[in-house]
């Protein structure tokens, strides 16, 4: 492919006074465009890309981008420029401006390296294989979030944006997987059990005696990793060789060959921390992290107590259960307290090992949610105290210290907002081609359930109707049917027996088809109903859904498939909110009728959300099938928002697009006359039906269903 | 060595087949056997559900009837049916049929995988009548005194539509099967695939690392038939790294990520 040509400044300088909207911010675009004019096509296509996605998010850091980026071209992997750019819109998203100008202006956190050109490993890229990683290595179950540094809490690992100390994309995924290892053993080798703040302080110098500590501990982890994770270890050593790093001088070989034994632990290092103040600084190894002692201590602190509570209260219920397993037990009051009791399944492998917990000295299997309990505990005191396994009287622990809350939906808007008990959606952003991570916040409502006599009303004004629907659904109920003339089947089929001995006798091709095979079918199908409750559908267009939903069950219900209705409205993203009428496995039943009845005109229609989150129920379901219908009366808009016209038409399109590839299908049945525009494109082509005539609606919904399930 | 055909009645196991016994599975199984009584064996795949009843069968000296079962078996897959031959129709037993008449153990295997209405002909057999109703022959056979019914089950599966009804799991007597503890499966993974003793360390512990991980994307983690497999690769000379990721890893999950995690764990364990 032939070389392109360069844009000359002149070309540039529109583009850039148009998406900057230079006209009213007035940013002083000619020098930047005269700089981009000078640079080849390839950095020219990349970097004008880049700004105008990013000035669909906002100006002020496109601008800035395109200042910086520039000079940034030749030192820097064009990949960490992206995850730049990228960080900083995420940053707008969940902060706003200003901490996302500071991302662009600490672009060096992406270029931790003054060579030219290494290949990085981005945080954005690993991090779901090294939280598997992570899970894996066993303990307690922890999280992996971006930080600013490599520092773990003893619940989170923090891993930078970008990891860029080795030269290859390998190693520094393989430094970062280190880093992860290393931070495991932190708490697994029980790093953290003392309390090292109140230690550390007893010397003159606690911030000098915190860096000789943490010396000592990485020297005392790599061994302990070395024995666990051998395979790992070597890689290790092979990157600190890289680094320059391995080589350690007599006094620190000695003290590491001291921390090498199988028993060393975290009182070793303790003890030799005097000994090796006094020695010139060991190196700070690659993948050893930083030592924050005060995020630890919070964070174990508030675990201890909690998990206290957590296991006596597991372990009352434990009691409880297997006390109402004894048909002839005696009454609470009578008996003596549980005695709980743990004993190491295997002498030899102590700390961490398989412990075997037992009631009344009878072993019982404790549920996994005990056991990593139990684990966790371990991991932070060493051992399970005593009273840690006495089993919670009644009453005494308040439930909110071990309970998650959960807030009502509905005073979400009554005093503080808050977030909690909301499900958090990416939005799929267009202009900026990436999603918009946490977008929406989702919650799901009840839809207050109207006792009137709205459904009588439709049952009667569409009798015959009912009537007919009923049959044809009947008739699809997929029965048992007997196959005949199979060459394989339970039984013999007589008549074709007959008929092939006549053929033989004649001399004919005797048939081999000579059995009956029951059939038994299951039409194995879930679906959902996602019906549009915006404020433009009020009126008639509320009326025709009422009545098609209504239509619709009776016909389900004769048909026997799963189903579920969830209505959907909003303003803005953070208020999103599917309303619950009928969940899948409820029955239909008066209540389920009222909430139909109930269903009232809300808001507006932002769509993506909602197929995100009806997608995840639909996929928490077992079926063969798994249909996603939409009854709309119009395409995605929301209040003064940018949801409006095409960003909410590629966020709905992208919803779908996942929904398909988790293996739900997707069909739309609309009342907009205009919504040959943009259905196809959302929904394609062949999976949306316009219906002309509203009050046509009830009358086809249940029909178009049974076209498609069949 | 030309493959033996026998028939299945005649399928008496020879050489005691290797087992480590975990409890007292042994005493109940025998326990049961002798007062006829029949067995459910619950467990996660691949903990050694099979094997028990092969060596039960070699215990017993009993000949092992097994049926997998599938969601295609039909009452008539078990108990027999008519076929046509040279112009006639012949009654054909199944294997449980088959299995009634000779006194053998039959062994469903995976018995929830069967559709509902195959598993209540079992119900005259796992109660006190044991007799087999061969419906289309008219006749019912009674158990010769040595037949014993066995099924196995993996309750992991929380599936709601494969689950066993009370009316057939209250027939059994139950036994739990669950992973070795770490020493034992050592021990079996050692003997059954020749690797040394550091090995199979190993790999136990790397059969932890995935047991770990169900629930947080992995359905079941690698079970012990899973270890012996790559123990017997990494005995042939494979790499253990490549051992563990053609006999394990891709036997787990075909997930793309997963299958990336589960290779750093092995890679960094050997």
């Amino acid at each position: 492919m032939a070389e392109q040509l360069p844009y000359n400044a002149q070309h540039i300088e529109p583009l850039l006074a148009e998406w900057l909207d230079v006209e009213f911010t007035f940013y002083p675009v000619a020098q930047l465009a005269a700089d981009i004019a000078q640079r080849p096509r390839a950095e020219q296509d990349f970097l004008l890309d880049w700004t105008r996605r990013i000035a669909t998010t906002n100006r002020e850091i496109a601008y800035r981008f395109a200042s910086r980026a520039g000079e940034l071209l030749a030192r820097m992997d064009w990949r960490m420029i992206e995850a730049w750019a990228r960080k900083s819109m995420d940053t707008y998203d969940q902060a706003g401006l200003r901490p996302a100008l500071l991302v662009i202006d600490n672009v060096d956190n992406y270029a931790q390296t003054d060579q030219a050109h290494v290949d990085g490993a981005l945080y954005e890229d690993i991090d779901t294989i090294l939280l598997t990683f992570a899970r894996g290595l066993s303990g307690r179950a922890l999280k992996l979030a971006q930080g600013e540094a490599v520092y773990t809490d003893s619940q989170t690992l923090h891993l930078p944006a970008v990891i860029a100390k080795m030269e290859t994309v390998a190693d520094n995924f393989l430094l970062a997987k280190a880093m992860v290892a290393f931070m495991w053993a932190q708490t697994r080798f029980g790093g953290f059990r003392p309390d090292l703040a109140q230690r550390l302080a007893a010397y003159p110098d606690p911030a000098q005696a915190l860096q000789v500590f943490s010396s000592l501990e990485a020297l005392r982890i790599e061994a302990c990793l070395a024995r666990e994770l051998p395979g790992l270890h070597r890689e290790m050593q092979r990157l600190k060789t890289l680094r320059g790093e391995h080589q350690l001088t007599a006094a620190w070989a000695a003290l590491a060959q001291q921390l090498a034994q199988p028993n060393a632990g975290v009182e070793d290092s303790l003890r030799l921390l005097e000994q090796a103040s006094t020695l010139e600084p060991a190196p700070h190894f690659c993948f050893q992290g930083e030592l924050r002692l005060d995020a630890v201590m919070q964070v174990m602190n508030a675990r201890i107590e909690r998990e206290k509570v957590l296991l006596r209260i597991k372990l009352a219920e434990l009691a409880e259960e297997a006390r109402q397993a004894q048909p002839d037990a005696a009454p609470r009051e009578t008996q003596s307290p549980p005695q709980f009791e743990l004993k190491p399944e295997d002498e030899e492998v102590a700390g961490a090992g398989e412990m075997e917990l037992t009631l009344d000295g009878a072993p019982i299997a404790p549920p996994d949610d005990v056991k990593q309990l139990l684990t966790s505990i371990q991991l932070d005191l060493g051992q399970i105290p005593d009273e840690y396994l006495v089993a919670a009287g009644p009453g005494e622990y308040d439930p909110s210290l071990y309970q998650p809350q959960e807030k009502d939906p509905n005073e979400v808007w009554q005093g503080t907002y808050h977030e909690e008990g909301a499900e958090l959606y990416d939005e799929w952003d267009f202009g900026r081609q990436h999603y918009r991570k946490n977008w929406c916040v989702m919650r799901e409502k009840n839809v207050t359930p109207v006792y009137d006599d709205f459904v009588a009303q439709t049952r009667d004004k569409y009798a015959g109707l009912v009537k007919h629907l009923r049959r044809s659904f009947e008739a699809m109920r997929d029965e048992n049917k007997l196959f005949k003339r199979q060459a394989q089947g339970d039984e013999v089929d007589i008549d074709a027996l007959i008929e092939a001995l006549a053929d033989a006798n004649d001399g004919s091709e005797m048939s081999d088809r000579l059995f009956t095979r029951m059939h038994r079918a299951e039409r194995n199908i879930a679906v959902m109903f996602m019906v549009d409750m915006s404020g433009s559908t009020k009126g008639w267009i509320n009326d025709a859904e009422r009545e098609s939903l209504i239509l619709l069950c009776e016909a389900l219900q004769a048909l026997g498939d799963r189903y579920a209705i969830y209505g959907f409205s909003g303003q803005t993203r953070k208020r999103c909110e599917l309303y619950r009428i009928k969940t899948i496995d409820e029955p239909y039943n008066d209540e389920v009728r009222a909430r139909i009845s109930g269903i009232r005109p809300q808001d507006y229609t932002r769509m993506g959300f909602a197929i995100r989150h009806i997608t995840k129920l639909l996929n928490a379901v077992e079926a063969r099938t798994k249909l996603l219908i939409t009854i709309s009366d119009g395409k995605p808009d929301d209040y003064f928002d940018i949801y409006r016209g095409q960003y909410g038409i590629e966020d709905t399109r992208q919803a779908l697009v996942e929904a398909k590839r988790s293996g739900v299908n997707a069909f739309c049945i609309t009342i907009d006359q205009e919504a040959r525009d943009y259905l196809p494109h959302m929904y394609g082509a062949a999976h949306y039906t316009i219906i002309d005539d509203v009050r046509r609606l009830p009358l086809k919904v249940a029909d178009i269903y049974r076209r498609l399930t069949t | 060595m030309q493959a033996r055909v026998l028939e299945s009645e005649a399928y008496f196991i020879k050489a005691e087949p290797y087992y480590e016994t975990t409890g007292d599975e042994i005493a109940i199984f025998e326990a049961a056997y002798q007062n006829k009584l029949p067995v459910l064996l619950k467990g996660p795949t691949g903990c050694g559900k099979t094997r028990f009843m092969e060596y039960m069968a070699w215990r017993l000296q009993r000949p092992l009837i097994t049926v997998s079962c599938h969601d295609d078996l039909t009452a008539a897959d078990l108990v027999g049916r008519y076929l046509v031959k040279g112009g006639e129709t012949t009654w054909v037993d199944g294997p449980l049929a088959r299995a009634v008449r000779a006194g053998a153990i039959c062994y469903l295997d995976e018995i929830v995988e069967a559709r509902k209405d195959t598993m209540v002909v079992i119900h005259p057999l796992a109660d006190d009548r044991r007799v087999l109703p061969m419906e289309k022959l008219g006749t019912i056979i009674e158990a010769e005194q040595h037949f014993c019914l066995a099924v196995s089950y993996n309750p992991g599966y929380q599936s709601v539509l494969k689950d066993l009804k009370q009316s057939t799991r209250q027939r059994f007597v139950a036994l739990e099967f669950n992973y070795p503890s770490p020493e034992l499966e050592r021990k079996i993974v050692e003997a059954e695939s020749k690797v040394d003793q550091a090995m199979a360390e190993k790999l136990v512990k790397f059969a932890h690392m995935t047991r770990n991980l169900k629930g947080s994307g992995l359905e079941e983690g690698a079970s012990t038939r899973l270890l012996v497999h790559a123990g017997k690769l990494i005995a042939s000379g494979i790499a253990p790294v490549s051992a563990c990721r053609s006999a394990i890893a891709e036997a787990v999950t075909d997930d793309v990520e997963m299958l990336a995690a589960v290779q750093e764990l092995s890679s960094s364990l050997f």
